[in-house]
C-alpha cells in the first residue's frame, strides 16, 4: 500500500516536472533567443544557449520601437478597460441578480448570446462606429470594445446571485437606498470575483493584438503587442529582436503577476477555470 | 416604542407568466397548497387584523407557508401590502420606505455584513443617519454591553459562533432604538441548548429596552414564553388571537388546540350529549359531564347534541385503578422523560398520548407500564375541548 502510494507520487511529480518544463521550455527559448546573432537562431541542427550573450538586441529593439509609448499606450488600454469592466460589469451583474425591471430576462439573455459569439465578429462594425465617431487611430480608440464585458457582467451576476437576499434587505432597512446598497454592502462582497475579474481582464486587454492593429496605424498609438508585430519582416525576421522586444513587453505582466499571484490563483478556482 | 394598526392587510402574489398560461390551458387552477388561488394569484396572507399596543410582545406563530413571515416583511416594508392599511403611531405607512418607518429586524440567517467588524456592523444604520461619532461609540458599546459582546467588537462576522453572530445582530437592530423592533424566526439556526440560552437573553432584552416587538416563529415553545399575545395563523389565515393561557386554555378551533401544546393535545371522535339541559361528553366506554363554565358557553350558544370532537391535553388525562367509566387504551410505546413517563397508546381508534408522574407527592415511585400494557384513562369536565364537526370550538 505504502509502496503504491509512493510511487504513485513519484508518477505525479515526475508529470508535474514534465509539465513544468513544457510551460518553461518557450520562455528560456526566447531568453536565449534574444542574446543571439540572427544566422544563430536560425542555424540548423539549432542551438539552446548562445555564443554570447550579446545586449545588442535590446538597445536595437528599443531604438526601433518607441517603447516607453508603447508601455504607456498599454497601460492606458488596460487601466480603462479594467476600470471600465469592473465598474459596468458590478453594476450590471447587481442589477440583473438583484433588482426587479421589466424585461430583465430577456436584456440578460442578449448578454448571454453576446457571450456566445465569437468577438471577431464584432471587430467591423466596432470600427466602423469607431470611425464616424472620428476617433480612430486614437488611443480611446485602443479602450473602446473592452468598455463593457459580456463575461463580466454575467460573472459577477453569478457572484452577485450568491449573496444571501438578507444581506440587502438588512442594509435597505438600515437606511441604504438602492446605491449605498450596492456600493456600501454588496460590493464590498465581491472582492475575489472583482480580482478575478480584474486580472481576466488584464491579461485579455495585455495581449490584444487585432483590434489595436485594425483601429490604429500609427505606431505611436500602439500597444505593445501590435508593436512588437511589426518587427516581423515580410520575408525574413529578425528573431533575436523580436524575442527581445518580447522580453521587454513580458516584463510588467511578470512584475503585475509576482504581486498579486495569490489573487490570480485564488481567481481561477473560485471560476472553476482551473 | 409604537402602537401597530394592521387593517384588513392582505398579500397577493401575482401569477408569474408561466403559470397564466398554464392556466388558461387547463381551465381550472390547480391547487398546490392550501392558500388560496384567485385570478389575481396566490393569497399569502388574507384580512389580516390586529391591533399591538406600546411596547407589547406579540408573536406570530404557525407552520411553514401560513404567512407569518409575509406578515412581518409586509410591517418592515420589504414586501407591498396588496390591500389593507398599516398603521405606526397612528400614521399610516403602506407606502412609506422601510428606512422612514423607523423599524428594525433581526433575520433568521443575522444578515451580517460580512466585510465588517461587530462595531462597524452595529454602527452602520448610525452612520447612515449622521448621527455624531461620539453619541454612535456610546450606542454601541452600550448595546454592545446590554447583548455581552463588548469584547468581540473588534472581531468580524466570520470569527464569531451562532449564538455570538445572533447578539450582533440583535444589537444592530437595537442600537437604532426603533419604534418596532421585528424579529424573523431569530433562533431558527441555534441549537436546542443556545436557543433555550437565547430565548432567556431575549426576554430579558425585553426588560432592558422599551419598544414594541413583533417575533415570527414556528415553535410553539418560543411563542408561549416569550409573547404577551399569541397570533396563530394557518394558510394565510388568523386562527387565534389572545394570550399564552388564553390560546392554551381556550384553542378557537382544532388547529390552534393541536398546535399550542407539546406532546399536542389528544382528540378522539365523541358524541355531545344533552341530557335534561346538562351537557355530557361520551367517547368509548366514558361519559364525563362537562364543567359549569363550558355547561353555561354551549347553553348560551344553545349547542345542540351532536357528533364532535373531543380534545383532551395529554397531561389531563388521569390513570384510574377502576375500570368503569373510563377509556381503555392499550401501550405502544413509554417514553421515559425523567420526571415523567409518555405512554403513547391507542384508545378508541385514535393514537393519544398521556403524561404520567414517575413519583406521586410522597415521592414513592408509581408503576410504571409497559408495551401491551392496558390503560384506564379518565379525565374531568373542566379539561374538555368540544370541537364541532367543521374543526371551531362549540363554546365559541
Amino acid at each position: 500500500m505504502k509502496r503504491s502510494s509512493k510511487s504513485g507520487k513519484a508518477i505525479v511529480y515526475a508529470l508535474l516536472i514534465l509539465g513544468s518544463v513544457i510551460m518553461i521550455f518557450p520562455f528560456l527559448w526566447m531568453f536565449f533567443t534574444s542574446f543571439k546573432t540572427v544566422p544563430e537562431s536560425m542555424s540548423i541542427p539549432a542551438t539552446i544557449l548562445p555564443s554570447a550573450f550579446r545586449p545588442d538586441k535590446y538597445k536595437e529593439v528599443l531604438e526601433k520601437l518607441p517603447f516607453l509609448r508603447l508601455y504607456w499606450n498599454t497601460i492606458l488600454l488596460v487601466f480603462f478597460r479594467v476600470i471600465c469592466a469592473v465598474a459596468f460589469s458590478s453594476m450590471a451583474g447587481y442589477a440583473f441578480a438583484k433588482l426587479k425591471f421589466r424585461g430583465k430576462g430577456l436584456l440578460f439573455t442578449i448578454v448571454l448570446m453576446q457571450m456566445s459569439l465569437p468577438s471577431q465578429i464584432f471587430l467591423i462594425p466596432q470600427y466602423q462606429m469607431v470611425a464616424k465617431l472620428g476617433m480612430a487611430n486614437t488611443i480611446f480608440a485602443l479602450v473602446f470594445p473592452g468598455l463593457v464585458s459580456a463575461f463580466g457582467v454575467f460573472f459577477l451576476r453569478q457572484t452577485y446571485l450568491s449573496i444571501p437576499e438578507e444581506i440587502g434587505e438588512a442594509a435597505y432597512l438600515d437606511g441604504c437606498n438602492q446605491w449605498q446598497t450596492f456600493y456600501k454592502v454588496m460590493f464590498p462582497l465581491t472582492g475575489t470575483s472583482v480580482a478575478a475579474l480584474t486580472i481576466f481582464t488584464a491579461v485579455f486587454a495585455y495581449g490584444d493584438l487585432m483590434w489595436p492593429q485594425i483601429v490604429n496605424n500609427d505606431v505611436t498609438k500602439f500597444t505593445l503587442s501590435a508593436g512588437l508585430a511589426t518587427l516581423r519582416g515580410m520575408n525574413t525576421t529578425d528573431f533575436p529582436m523580436l524575442m527581445a522586444g518580447s522580453l521587454l513587453a513580458m516584463l510588467p505582466m511578470v512584475i503585475l503577476y509576482l504581486i498579486f499571484q495569490r489573487q490570480f490563483v485564488e481567481g481561477i478556482a473560485g471560476t472553476g477555470g482551473k | 416604542m409604537a402602537a401597530l394598526n394592521l387593517k384588513g392587510i392582505t398579500k397577493i402574489y401575482p401569477h408569474s407568466a408561466g403559470q397564466k398560461k398554464a392556466k388558461k390551458k387547463k381551465g381550472e387552477p390547480e391547487k398546490k397548497t392550501n392558500l388560496q388561488v384567485t385570478d389575481q394569484g396566490v393569497i399569502a396572507v388574507q384580512k389580516f387584523d390586529l391591533n399591538i399596543t406600546d411596547k407589547e410582545f406579540i408573536v406570530l406563530v404557525g407552520p411553514s407557508g401560513c404567512g407569518k413571515s409575509t406578515t412581518l416583511r409586509m410591517v418592515a416594508g420589504l414586501e407591498e401590502i396588496s390591500g389593507g392599511e398599516l398603521y405606526i403611531d397612528g400614521q399610516l405607512v403602506n407606502d412609506v420606505e422601510p428606512k422612514n418607518r423607523d423599524i428594525a429586524m433581526v433575520f433568521q440567517s443575522y444578515a451580517l455584513y460580512p466585510h465588517m467588524t461587530v462595531y462597524e456592523n452595529m454602527a452602520f444604520p448610525l452612520k447612515l443617519r449622521k448621527m455624531d461619532k461620539a453619541e454612535i461609540d456610546r450606542r454601541v458599546k452600550e448595546a454592545a454591553e446590554i447583548l455581552d459582546i463588548t469584547q468581540y467588537l473588534d472581531r468580524k462576522p466570520k470569527a464569531l459562533s451562532g449564538g455570538q453572530r445572533q447578539r450582533v445582530a440583535i444589537g444592530r437592530a437595537i442600537v437604532r432604538e426603533p419604534k418596532v423592533l421585528l424579529m424573523d424566526e431569530p433562533l431558527s439556526n441555534l441549537d436546542a441548548k443556545l436557543r433555550n440560552q437565547m430565548r432567556a437573553e431575549i426576554i430579558k432584552l425585553r426588560q432592558k429596552i422599551n419598544t414594541t416587538f413583533i417575533y415570527v416563529t414556528h415553535d410553539q415553545t418560543e411563542a408561549m414564553t416569550l409573547g404577551d399575545r399569541i397570533v396563530i395563523m394557518k394558510d394565510g389565515f388568523i386562527q387565534q388571537i389572545g394570550t399564552p393561557q388564553e390560546v392554551f386554555d381556550h384553542p378557537a378551533n382544532i388547529f390552534v388546540a393541536g398546535f399550542i401544546g407539546m406532546p399536542q393535545m389528544n382528540f378522539f371522535d365523541a358524541r355531545l350529549e344533552v341530557n335534561d339541559g346538562k351537557y355530557a361528553v361520551s367517547v368509548g366506554g366514558c361519559r364525563v359531564e362537562l364543567s359549569a363554565d363550558k355547561q353555561a358557553n354551549l347553553t348560551a350558544r344553545k349547542v345542540p347534541a351532536q357528533s364532535i370532537t373531543l380534545g383532551v391535553r395529554p397531561s389531563h388525562m388521569v390513570l384510574s385503578k377502576e375500570s368503569g367509566n373510563t377509556l381503555t387504551a392499550s401501550v405502544e410505546v413509554a417514553e421515559m422523560m425523567g420526571s415523567e413517563v409518555h405512554f403513547h397508546a391507542n384508545a378508541n381508534g385514535r393514537d393519544v398520548v398521556v403524561i404520567v408522574p414517575t413519583m406521586d407527592a410522597r415521592g414513592e415511585h408509581i408503576d410504571t407500564f409497559h408495551t401491551g400494557d392496558r390503560l384506564n384513562l379518565t379525565f374531568s369536565g373542566s379539561v374538555c375541548h368540544v370541537f364541532g364537526r367543521d374543526g371551531k370550538n362549540l363554546e365559541f
